[in-house]
């Protein structure tokens, strides 16, 4: 049987040792697009603040790991899917033939549609190569002006920082890390930022970049310019599935998948950032990017792949940030639920937020600032579909009360 | 035969050896707020639970883990944090649904109990008993579910 694995982040790596697991005698190909040996993304703001080396960020870290497991890394990029052959090509006359295949293509950074992205100096921050660049060019009292502050704008302040540059962050909206966190959470964490120094401008977008004097322009409107050694552009990804045209596969936003991580193309699985897969609690498809849906993806995908079934439950949305150092966290449904209640607790002075999002007596979804312990048990609760009974009023009235909530309620201990 | 900790809430009397003890262990200090076993305090029910990692076989939090930071301690079944390479990125704090690993802001790693390699401080240190390391018969899930099974028959549960 030939396995082969397009995209070598978490979930094809993950995907890739559990079929060595469960088909020992089975050719298992990985292919890597970047270049690179497996990488994990979540690293790059740790190597960015210096805090690790390049081989910090690898996946796994011996030498012979792939060898060790007859698992193949080649070197490429799969620029198109032959369903009817069972074939991939990898351009240049180059193909791969499968018995089974799974895409692991992950996501790529959306590209901002202003004049100017082509100019030097403009860079993202999602790959390993971008890191080099940033770490190359950003230096103490470089201006960095950066676009966005979702997930990746954040996670990356504190490397940036670290390297004593000016940095200016602009955003779309009012709020920044508004896929995560309510108003309130995301008001926090920008007077952090600020208080750190950091120049956050919402309600900004840039109208395109030029080069005057040799110096990179961010035109903001009306007449108002910044300039900027760097521009960083990280207003969110994109599932990467270009390739796919005329493949036939299904795609919706992401590749539609079954609970056996199956496209409508049979023998053909998908997982990951790229996989739009079921929701657990609102039962809709949605793509969910995050690391412990990735692998566990990678996973029952490829235990199907060798023949032994196994059913995804469906996943849902929870993250963790750390923003300059401030520590935020998001699950489900934080936004609420039509019908349900709701009950927070603010200490401003010491950015410390706690909101917790209830439908009947279940929590569904909760945002965090400043609580880090033992945050877990918010995915227990949600995921447990967890009663919370006489709890949930005592959550109402000090939602900080959560863990003896979820002892009680989930472990039934008190 | 692996040994796992066994905790029976109605013998703790919250003295917090056990936290004094997990935090001397591992940060040579009695700043409580770093152990890794946290005893929980019922007022109403007049009752303190003990409460750690059960090392459950899921190991949410190990095949969370971006950089292969946690691994299994084939002797004594403990998922333990290696710290060298962990980056302090947190997705296994989120990842574990039963918030049994932690956060470090003066580390900045995570951390979990390790079963100090076979020896538990803190069932060392608890004078009731009610923190033991015993015979494991029971794993992961199941562990957790005897373990809650055993306190819910118990008639000083409210």
């Amino acid at each position: 049987m030939k396995h082969l694995i397009i995209g070598s982040g978490p979930a094809g790596v993950v995907a890739a040792e559990t079929l060595r697991k469960a088909d020992p005698a089975a050719e298992i190909t990985l292919l890597c697009g970047e270049g690179e040996p497996p990488y994990a993304r979540m690293a790059i703001p740790y190597l960015l603040k210096g805090e690790i080396e390049e081989a910090g960020t690898r996946i796994r870290k011996d030498a012979d790991h792939y060898d060790r497991l007859r698992i193949q890394l080649v070197q490429a990029r799969a620029k198109g899917i032959d369903t009817a052959r069972r074939t991939v090509d990898l351009g240049g006359g180059r193909q791969l033939p499968f018995d089974r295949l799974l895409i692991a293509t992950g996501s790529h950074p959306s590209l901002e549609k202003i004049p100017g992205m082509d100019l030097p100096g403009v860079h993202s921050c999602w790959t390993l190569e971008d890191a080099r660049t940033i770490l190359a060019e950003a230096r103490p009292g470089t201006r960095i002006v950066q676009m966005g502050a979702g997930f990746v704008g954040c996670i990356i302040m504190e490397g940036l920082l670290s390297r004593g540059v000016d940095l200016t962050i602009l955003v779309r909206s009012g709020y920044m890390v508004r896929r995560m966190m309510n108003p309130t959470a995301s008001g926090l964490i920008r007077k952090w930022c600020e208080a750190k120094g950091v120049k956050v401008l919402t309600h900004t977008q840039p109208q395109g970049l030029s080069i005057k004097e040799g110096v990179l322009q961010v035109a903001l409107g009306e007449g108002r310019t910044l300039p900027a050694d760097l521009y960083l552009s990280v207003v969110g990804v994109d599932p990467t599935l270009g390739f796919l045209e005329g493949s036939g596969i299904e795609v919706g936003h992401g590749i539609l998948v079954d609970a056996a991580m199956q496209t409508s193309a049979p023998g053909i699985y998908a997982a990951g950032d790229v996989a739009e897969a079921t929701d657990c609690l609102t039962g809709q498809r949605r793509i969910n990017a995050i690391q412990p849906n990735a692998v566990e993806q990678g996973r029952i995908a490829a235990l199907n792949m060798a023949g032994k079934p196994a059913q995804f439950r469906g996943s849902f949305v929870f993250n963790v940030l750390t923003t300059l150092g401030l520590v935020s966290s998001s699950f489900g449904e934080w936004q609420g639920v039509p019908g349900g209640e709701s009950t927070e607790v603010l200490d401003e002075v010491h950015y410390r937020y706690l909101n917790l999002q209830f439908d009947g007596d279940r929590l569904v979804g909760a945002n965090c600032v400043g609580f880090a312990d033992h945050v877990g048990a918010f995915r227990g609760l949600i995921e447990g579909r967890v009663r919370l009974g006489i709890w949930k009023q005592r959550l109402l009235e000090d939602p900080t009360r959560i863990m003896q909530a979820y002892l009680a309620a989930a472990h039934r201990v008190a | 035969m692996q040994k796992s900790l066994h905790i029976d809430p109605n013998k703790c009397t919250a003295c917090l050896q056990c936290e004094m003890a997990c935090a001397w262990e591992n940060h040579r200090s009695f700043t409580i707020a770093k152990s890794r076993i946290k005893v929980f305090t019922f007022h109403k029910e007049g009752r303190f639970v003990p409460y750690t990692c059960t090392q459950c076989d899921e190991a949410w939090c190990m095949t969370a883990c971006p950089v292969d930071a946690i691994r299994l301690d084939p002797v004594t079944g403990a998922k333990i944090v290696l710290e060298p390479t962990c980056v302090g990125c947190k997705v296994c704090t989120i990842a574990c649904p039963f918030g049994t690993i932690n956060y470090v802001a003066s580390t900045g790693k995570v951390q979990k109990c390790d079963l100090c390699d076979g020896e538990p401080a803190c069932a060392k240190a608890c004078p009731t008993g009610a923190i033991t390391y015993v015979d494991a018969d029971w794993t992961g899930l199941g562990k957790m579910r005897q373990w809650a099974g055993k306190t819910d028959t118990n008639p000083a549960t409210v």
